[in-house]
């Protein structure tokens, strides 16, 4: 990393990558993505399809782990901690990294069970009373529960899908995450729940770290505070949302935020 | 510069820049015209630049309506975004600096009511011509995305503030020499501070040039004529 590039990574990094490359087999996906995210910024990760900024998504909470061809090279660190080392329990990484999907994806169970699901199997609450102190904290932040409130054993799949994306990300909270990523939480949404969405993110901010893969440029300007372009699997350039929006330095994210990408 | 995928876009930033490159056209012919008229005593050319300066205004309508048409249904970003909004900035100060020439216009007639040769007016169209070069350049500049030209445009305003102040010298002492003309010389010293405001506003004008061209400001400088003696 330059100096430069170092300037712009913020202070206190909840997640670290250094120089991570993933392979397909012999395809090299990410070639040396070097980023810190933390909890005071918003990070949005923008880029055409292809570019790797999913795969790289993917790799802060070992998602590739479950794609047999998928090899990845770097260190990745949680609060310092490498979480691609053989200690590293795989299903408490993915508590303290929670992940949000493109399509919603409630479990086919209640509203109720939906929330209460994770934290039980984690052994977060010692009692039903406590269940339900954590699925209506978790759905108030999530921005579901006055909607949901008198219908919590419905099944959740009989949710709108803003809703049921509100409820995965819901589900996502119930753990007590550190860090969400968001992988186009938005693009089977219509405007009015993407806009409920955005506000969600807008009110978890600094209460986890968040990471958002968009193809929404306008979305990313909107929602976050940090901006990573991504292009042929490297990290073109990575600023403030302000600069990447209205001054990109590389001519390549310039061509992309103007639309003039081939 | 690449085009953009969507060519409606290419099309309607090329209608915003042909817009702007007439109205800057505009603006210095009207500067040039109004100090013609005014060496000559021609309220026929005068009367004119007053009524053309409504093309001028007309032109200024047009790119605010096409700027909000573009960032509404554009969404343009980085140079583009810096761009139409420079272009929303610059025609307001190229209406401004077309109103200038106008007032001076509208001078013409009074000045030239009792027929009297005033010796320092021989100064003004030189003066006139640097500060219209300064507009002419400055929107050349916008239309070629070119911040070494916007640069050399705000380092010409000194030589406008400098004619400023002898012009403003010659006219109290060719007053205080010549009585008479007081009435006439005080409208000259107003047609000499429109001069002045006209560079200051080109100045501006090459300001939003270069940061719609580079995405950075220039530092801040002084404006104005270096005394006040106004």
């Amino acid at each position: 990393m330059t100096e430069e590039q170092k300037s712009l990574m913020p202070a206190n990094p909840k997640m670290s990558a250094r120089d991570v490359k993933v392979f397909y087999g012999a395809k090299e996906a990410i070639k040396g993505v070097s980023i810190d995210v933390d909890m005071d910024n918003v990070t949005a990760f923008i880029g055409p399809s292809g570019c790797g900024k999913s795969t790289f998504l993917r790799t802060l909470n070992r998602m590739n782990d479950t794609v047999a061809s998928a090899r990845v090279e770097g260190t990745i660190t949680l609060d310092g901690e490498d979480i691609y080392a053989s200690s590293m329990d795989v299903v408490q990484l993915r508590a303290r990294v929670g992940m949000v999907f493109q399509k919603p994806n409630p479990f086919p169970k209640s509203i109720y069970e939906n929330i209460a699901y994770g934290p039980r199997i984690h052994g977060l609450a010692a009692s039903k009373a406590d269940l339900d102190i954590i699925v209506e904290r978790s759905l108030r932040r999530a921005g579901l529960w006055e909607e949901v409130k008198d219908r919590l054993h419905d099944s959740g799949t009989a949710l709108s899908g803003g809703q049921q994306q509100r409820l995965c990300i819901g589900r996502a909270i119930a753990v007590e995450p550190e860090v969400i990523l968001m992988d186009e939480p938005c693009s089977a949404l219509d405007p009015i729940a993407t806009a409920k969405i955005e506000e969600l993110i807008h009110e978890l901010r600094g209460k986890y770290a968040i990471v958002i893969v968009t193809h929404n440029m306008q979305q990313a300007a909107r929602v976050s505070q940090r901006t990573a372009f991504f292009h042929l699997g490297d990290l073109v350039e990575y600023g403030v949302t302000t600069d990447i929006f209205t001054n990109p330095r590389q001519e390549r994210t310039k061509d992309y935020i103007t639309g003039r990408y081939g | 510069m690449a085009e953009h995928t969507i060519k409606a876009f290419d099309e309607e930033i090329d209608t915003l820049r042909g817009l702007i490159a007439e109205m800057g056209g505009r603006a210095e012919a009207a500067i040039e015209k109004a100090m013609l008229a005014l060496q000559r005593h021609d309220r026929e050319l005068a009367a004119q630049v007053v009524a053309e300066d409504k093309r001028i205004d007309a032109i200024e309508a047009e790119v605010e309506k096409l700027v909000i048409q573009i960032i509404a249904l554009r969404a343009p970003m980085a140079n583009d975004l810096r761009d139409v909004i420079a272009a929303l900035k610059i025609v307001a100060v190229v209406e401004r600096i077309g109103d200038y020439a106008k007032n001076i216009a509208k001078r013409v007639p009074i000045i030239a009511v009792n027929k009297r040769t005033l010796e320092p007016i021989s100064l003004l169209p030189s003066m006139g011509q640097v500060a219209g070069e300064m507009v002419q350049d400055a929107l050349n500049a916008f239309a070629a995305r070119d911040p070494d030209l916007a640069v050399a445009v705000v380092e010409r305003d000194t030589v406008v503030d400098d004619f400023y102040n002898s012009v403003f010298r010659t006219l109290v002492t060719y007053m205080v020499e010549n009585p008479k003309t007081i009435s006439e010389c005080a409208h000259l010293l107003f047609v000499a501070k429109n001069i002045e405001r006209i560079g200051d506003q080109a100045t501006n004008v090459a300001e939003m040039v270069y940061y719609a061209a580079t995405g950075n400001s220039l530092p801040e400088r002084e404006r104005g004529p270096s005394e006040i003696e106004e």
